[in-house]
């Protein structure tokens, strides 16, 4: 591994709560490569959105070390970019004047502002809709113009919160397959917050189990290449069945029912 | 206030115009069949015949011009007042603090109370009647405005720190359009209340050309065709105001039709 483009060192975050601090996230050692996909799963209530709340600068209230290219945080940036699991497009903007929204600060000329919007819609299947109110698109059209507006930027880290989340489940498989697609052609590094396991098994690279309350990590597992490419692999399913056990989720014991 | 407009739907519209027939139908049997007294309801056609004679020889479209020139002038200055100060109170957290409370105060206050002391300040002409009307308007635009620019619901505010978003880009691209809804309704209420002032004034206040004076003309000399007449032309510039507002509003505010 080279430098590692995110690294946190016993990050922990409290809440307090009528007045008592209650711990949310618990001594969390992680450290990201360019390029990686990281998927994060966990019960409700472990924390999982706070984690990229802090990534993404939101939140600067925590203990222990959160960096960037060994540079800590200090605030939301042009290199990281966010997807809610609601769209959070503005409802008095076209979708192209959404995703231009996200190019404010970018610097660039007028032209490749518009360029760019451009592509990026296509990117994602909606050059058509440009012109599109927010009102008008389905949820999962809006929910890739939030992608779109989160790419648009080229960012080095797409933060994604449950971002397929709120969607029908054609939809949302269609979606992953988009998705894994589009990170590897914008050479994003991704860290993907769900609790679908299936989604962190087909997405990630590497996938972090969270227990709940604190939030911590019970476990950081590597994705074989088989199954990141098959949902009907063995090597899916059986990596399925173990995130899921250690989700507290009891599965059939397969190997005896396949003899 | 929105929710009561003239029907859209061309049967709804039907019976609401067989409805109104009806009532007139009911005025002229009752004139008829010397039902009532005439000395205290004319009949439609001696209405008429008063619009006749006010267009040819009359002063009607000249008080229908002081009065919308008076409405006019104080919406504008009260609504003006209520969108900049409503602004401020729901961009700037401090100034809410220490403002804000001191402006629900005052909207607590029934609108007819200010008239003496209005009167008192400004006298009983147009200075104080257009002062009057500006009270009026500047009530429900000020408090609008700031419930609408306070309500930027928590995501909106959040996206904008995401995007990085400047001051200025945060109240174009967001705050604005987010309260634009708010405003509208603190707006078409300014409208509505400014207009009610307006007949307050001119019947409250000095008497001057004007519609308010006319009724005043018409009890006092036993008009009651004028009387009528007047309250007729009240209440087609009211229905004249809301069409207007809920116009205004369904072009400005496009993103909201599906």
């Amino acid at each position: 591994m080279t430098i590692p483009a995110l690294r946190l060192n016993r990050l922990s975050k409290s809440f307090t709560v009528d007045g008592a601090p209650v711990e949310v996230l618990s001594d969390i050692d992680l450290t990201v490569a360019p390029g990686e996909f990281i998927t994060i799963v966990g019960a409700s209530g472990c924390g999982k959105s706070t984690l990229l709340r802090l990534i993404l600068g939101l939140d600067r209230d925590f203990e222990g070390t959160l960096e960037i290219d060994g540079q800590p945080v200090k605030g939301p940036g042009l290199d990281r970019s966010i997807v809610f699991q609601e769209h959070r497009l503005l409802p008095w903007l076209t979708a192209e004047r959404n995703v231009a929204a996200a190019l404010l600060r970018s610097g660039l000329s007028r032209a490749d502002k518009d360029r760019t919007v451009r592509e990026h819609l296509d990117l994602v299947g909606l050059g058509d809709f440009a012109q599109a109110y927010p009102a008008q698109l389905s949820g999962g059209m809006s929910q890739r113009v939030a992608i779109a507006r989160a790419l648009v930027n080229r960012p080095r880290f797409l933060l994604l919160d449950e971002p397929l989340g709120a969607l029908d489940a054609l939809t949302r498989l269609r979606l992953q397959d988009e998705l894994k697609r589009i990170v590897a052609h914008e050479k994003a590094t991704a860290i993907l917050v769900t609790h679908d396991v299936d989604e962190a098994v087909y997405l990630g690279h590497r996938i972090v189990v969270l227990h709940p309350r604190p939030g911590r990590i019970a476990e950081v597992v590597e994705v074989p290449a088989a199954a990141r490419a098959d949902r009907s692999s063995p090597e899916f399913v059986t990596l399925r069945d173990h995130v899921l056990a250690q989700l507290g989720v009891q599965t059939p014991a397969r190997g005896k029912v396949a003899a | 206030m929105a929710d009561i407009s003239l029907p859209r739907r061309l049967p709804e519209r039907r019976a609401a115009l067989i409805s109104f027939g009806l009532i007139v139908l009911i005025w002229i049997a009752a004139r008829q069949f010397d039902l009532v007294d005439r000395r205290f309801l004319p009949s439609p056609l001696e209405i008429l015949e008063r619009l006749r004679y006010e267009l040819t020889q009359g002063t009607i479209l000249g008080d229908i011009g002081a009065t919308l020139w008076r409405n006019l002038i104080g919406f504008g200055i009260g609504a003006g007042a209520g969108l900049a100060l409503g602004a401020a109170l729901g961009l700037l957290r401090g100034f809410a603090a220490v403002i804000g409370p001191t402006v629900v105060a005052q909207r607590q206050t029934a609108l007819f109370a200010w008239v003496p002391l209005l009167a008192m300040w400004f006298g009983g002409n147009d200075t104080g009647k257009i002062a009057f009307i500006a009270v009026a308007a500047f009530q429900p635009v000020v408090i609008n405005t700031w419930q609408g620019f306070a309500q930027v619901p928590q995501t909106c505010r959040e996206l904008s720190e995401a995007l990085l978003f400047r001051r200025r880009d945060y109240i174009r691209l967001v705050a604005l359009p987010a309260a634009l809804p708010a405003i509208f309704t603190g707006l078409h209420g300014g409208l509505i209340y400014a207009w009610l002032a307006t007949v307050g004034s001119e019947l409250f206040l000095n008497i001057a050309p004007g519609l308010g004076g006319r009724l005043s003309e018409g009890s006092q000399l036993f008009h009651i065709d004028l009387l009528f007449l007047t309250i007729l032309i009240f209440a087609l510039i009211g229905l004249a105001y809301n069409s207007l507002a809920e116009r205004t509003e369904t072009l400005l505010v496009k993103w909201k039709r599906p």
